[in-house]
């Protein structure tokens, strides 16, 4: 299922200086998350339908479909952002590890904590400096370390995103002093230090070349043993280089936003059951 | 009729090629209109401020020339012993201002941030108003609400202050504030009165700042904060707070330029009194505004060149403490597209 994931010059021949560095997280193992009948509605406008997604532990799921088919805004219910915007309702259940994160009993705060993001526009801290943005998250839930847990998070977390090789001199540099995929890698980094089961991914390479957009999926094929991945993109190639599962929305002319075929990867790509996402993995629409 | 735009100018061979070209906006006509008079409106406003200044200025050499550098280190003023000056005004006038600030800034910053970032909908746009409203209530309301309802309460904290705090030279007051039958009057009318009166004057114009940059703060950053698990508050240390730091301080710097020119309100409460004194919350005061404002009705021509003086001086300070918030403001991050 990995096909092309290992093959595809993940390593680019040479040895990755980060990898192997026995740097493994101590983090709680990798969740699955269930969703069940979610519909979604900013305001009046109901924008999803009844959507359903099982995404099992320790693997990266990519959404795929045209723009404005509700992608995002499914993403954004995983991780209860959703409810953010103004106007913005929700229908439906969302099950971490079989618990319901919308249910009584469960804060905000600690969902979120649990289901981390990255966001398709890099959006490191830019008051503060590579080493605080990726502490940004203790600070934030009022997580205590020591001074040298700390020091030993920077370089964990960053070694994962892949970024530590290129910024260990300059951990006291402003983050936003990095390239765009630097800066997206940061926010990886950002994301993983707080402990996260569950990663969210919005179209993080969309506003990446596609150097940047490799180190980033040699990231995500990094990190998948140890986070579980749903990664929204529009980049079919990228679909099929990162994911082990995948799920086609659609919203036609005149319904509302939903799942039209969800499954593995390979076999949403080259065997598709539904004429729509055989039109739209070949390209003939979208 | 037509208008006949020049586009295409022609060649001048002997220029060097090199020499950067000089260009036309090539505006139109209604473009022009309005470019023309809204250089004309801001000039306006340029030059009035200007010619007050000049005013003021012509008016002060009399006085400063008469006086000397004793206009500013003099304490007393008693035009009819030939006695000016505006040492202890000075103080005052700071002292009232400073307590305004205190008073006024975490008030006005959590108020904004609560108003971003806390109230729900309904109540925001509510609040908003309301807030704007403080600010369209004349300053002398302000003053009778400070002299009639606030300073028959203020003067009790007055009083604990000094009881409990009284050893450190602020606030001190120089009477027994544990007698059976304590002085009320020696608390009254006070630098530290004044100063909530004007507070509540300089809360609006400092809170509409600090929303407005509050309000800009990135919605990616805050996106980030949230959905890193942060708490709201988490959310406005990280992201708001250190994005708005300019603003806040212009807008803080803005009130300050407001609370030591206010003058109704001040004149209404205290008691002129011209001592340079740190302790604020002892009866009897003077500003600078509440000077100028008390005096001028029946002052003489000398005395009005000398009460102008005094308003030069207070002209000067204003406007470096507001051109000292511009240049902050324009400087910091937030203010990049914030004008004041």
């Amino acid at each position: 299922m990995k096909v092309s994931l290992d093959g595809a010059g993940l390593t680019g021949g040479a040895p990755r200086p980060d990898a192997g560095a026995g740097v493994r997280p101590v983090g709680p193992a990798p969740a699955g998350l269930d969703a069940l009948g979610v519909c979604a509605w900013f305001g009046q406008t109901q924008v999803l339908d009844d959507v359903s997604l099982s995404v099992p532990p320790a693997t990266v799921t990519a959404l795929i479909g045209p723009s404005g088919c509700g992608k995002s805004t499914f993403l954004r219910i995983l991780n209860r952002m959703h409810e953010s915007t103004d106007g913005a309702q929700m229908a439906g259940e969302v099950f971490l590890n079989g618990e319901d994160i919308y249910g009584p009993g469960h804060r905000l705060t600690d969902v979120r904590k649990q289901i981390g993001m990255v966001f398709q526009k890099p959006n490191p801290f830019p008051s503060m400096s590579i080493a605080d943005n990726v502490t940004a998250g203790l600070g934030l839930t009022n997580t205590k370390v020591s001074r040298s847990d700390r020091v030993d998070l920077i370089e964990e977390c960053l070694t994962r995103a892949g970024l530590w090789s290129e910024v260990k001199d300059r951990l006291d540099r402003p983050g936003s002093a990095l390239s765009g995929g630097q800066q997206q890698r940061l926010c990886i980094a950002r994301s993983l230090a707080v402990r996260p089961k569950v990663l969210l991914m919005d179209e993080p390479c969309s506003a990446l070349d596609p150097t940047s957009t490799r180190r980033i999926e040699d990231t995500i094929a990094e990190l998948q043993d140890d986070v579980t991945i749903v990664i929204v993109t529009h980049n079919m190639q990228q679909a099929t280089r990162v994911s082990q599962r995948a799920a086609f929305f659609l919203a036609e002319p005149g319904s509302l936003g939903g799942i039209v075929e969800q499954g593995d990867t390979v076999d949403l790509f080259e065997h598709p059951r539904d004429e729509r996402t055989s039109d739209y993995v070949n390209g003939r629409f979208g | 009729m037509t208008t006949t735009v020049d586009l295409a100018p022609p060649p001048a061979p002997s220029s060097d090629p090199r020499t950067p070209r000089r260009l036309s906006p090539g505006l139109q006509p209604s473009d022009r209109i309005f470019h023309g008079g809204a250089t004309v409106i801001g000039m306006v406003v340029l030059a009035l401020t200007g010619a007050i200044g000049l005013f003021l200025g012509f008016q002060s050499i009399p006085t400063l020339h008469y006086y000397g550098l004793h206009f500013f280190t003099e304490t007393q003023w008693l035009p009819e012993l030939n006695k000016i000056g505006i040492a202890a005004v000075l103080v005052g006038t700071v002292e009232v201002a400073l307590v305004a600030m205190v008073v006024s800034f975490p008030l006005a910053l959590m108020l904004a941030l609560f108003i971003t970032d806390y109230a729900p909908k309904r109540i925001k746009s509510w609040l908003i108003s309301t807030v704007d409203l403080m600010a369209a209530v004349p300053s002398i309301i302000y003053g009778l609400w400070g002299f009639y309802l606030l300073q028959p309460h203020a003067i009790n904290v007055a009083r604990f202050l000094s009881q409990y705090v009284g050893w450190f030279p602020v606030f001190h007051v120089d009477t027994d504030p544990n007698a059976a039958v304590w002085q009320q009057s020696r608390y009254t009318s006070s630098a530290f009165i004044a100063g909530l009166a004007v507070a509540m004057m300089a809360i609006p114009l400092a809170c509409a700042i600090m929303r407005g940059v509050f309000d800009q703060a990135p919605l990616g950053e805050r996106e980030a904060a949230m959905a890193l698990g942060g708490t709201r508050f988490g959310v406005a240390r990280t992201v708001v707070l250190p994005f708005a730091k300019g603003g806040v301080i212009g807008g803080t710097m803005l009130a300050l330029g407001r609370a030591l020119g206010e003058t109704a309100a001040v004149l209404i409460i205290i008691s002129p009194a011209y001592d340079i004194k740190p302790r604020i919350l002892e009866a009897g005061t003077q500003t600078t505004s509440a000077l100028i404002a008390g005096n001028f009705g029946n002052a003489t021509k000398s005395q009005l060149s000398a009460l102008l003086t005094a308003g030069f001086v207070l002209f000067l300070i204003t406007l470096a403490v507001n051109s000292f918030a511009a240049v902050f403001i324009r400087r910091s991050r937030s203010g990049a597209g914030t004008e004041i």
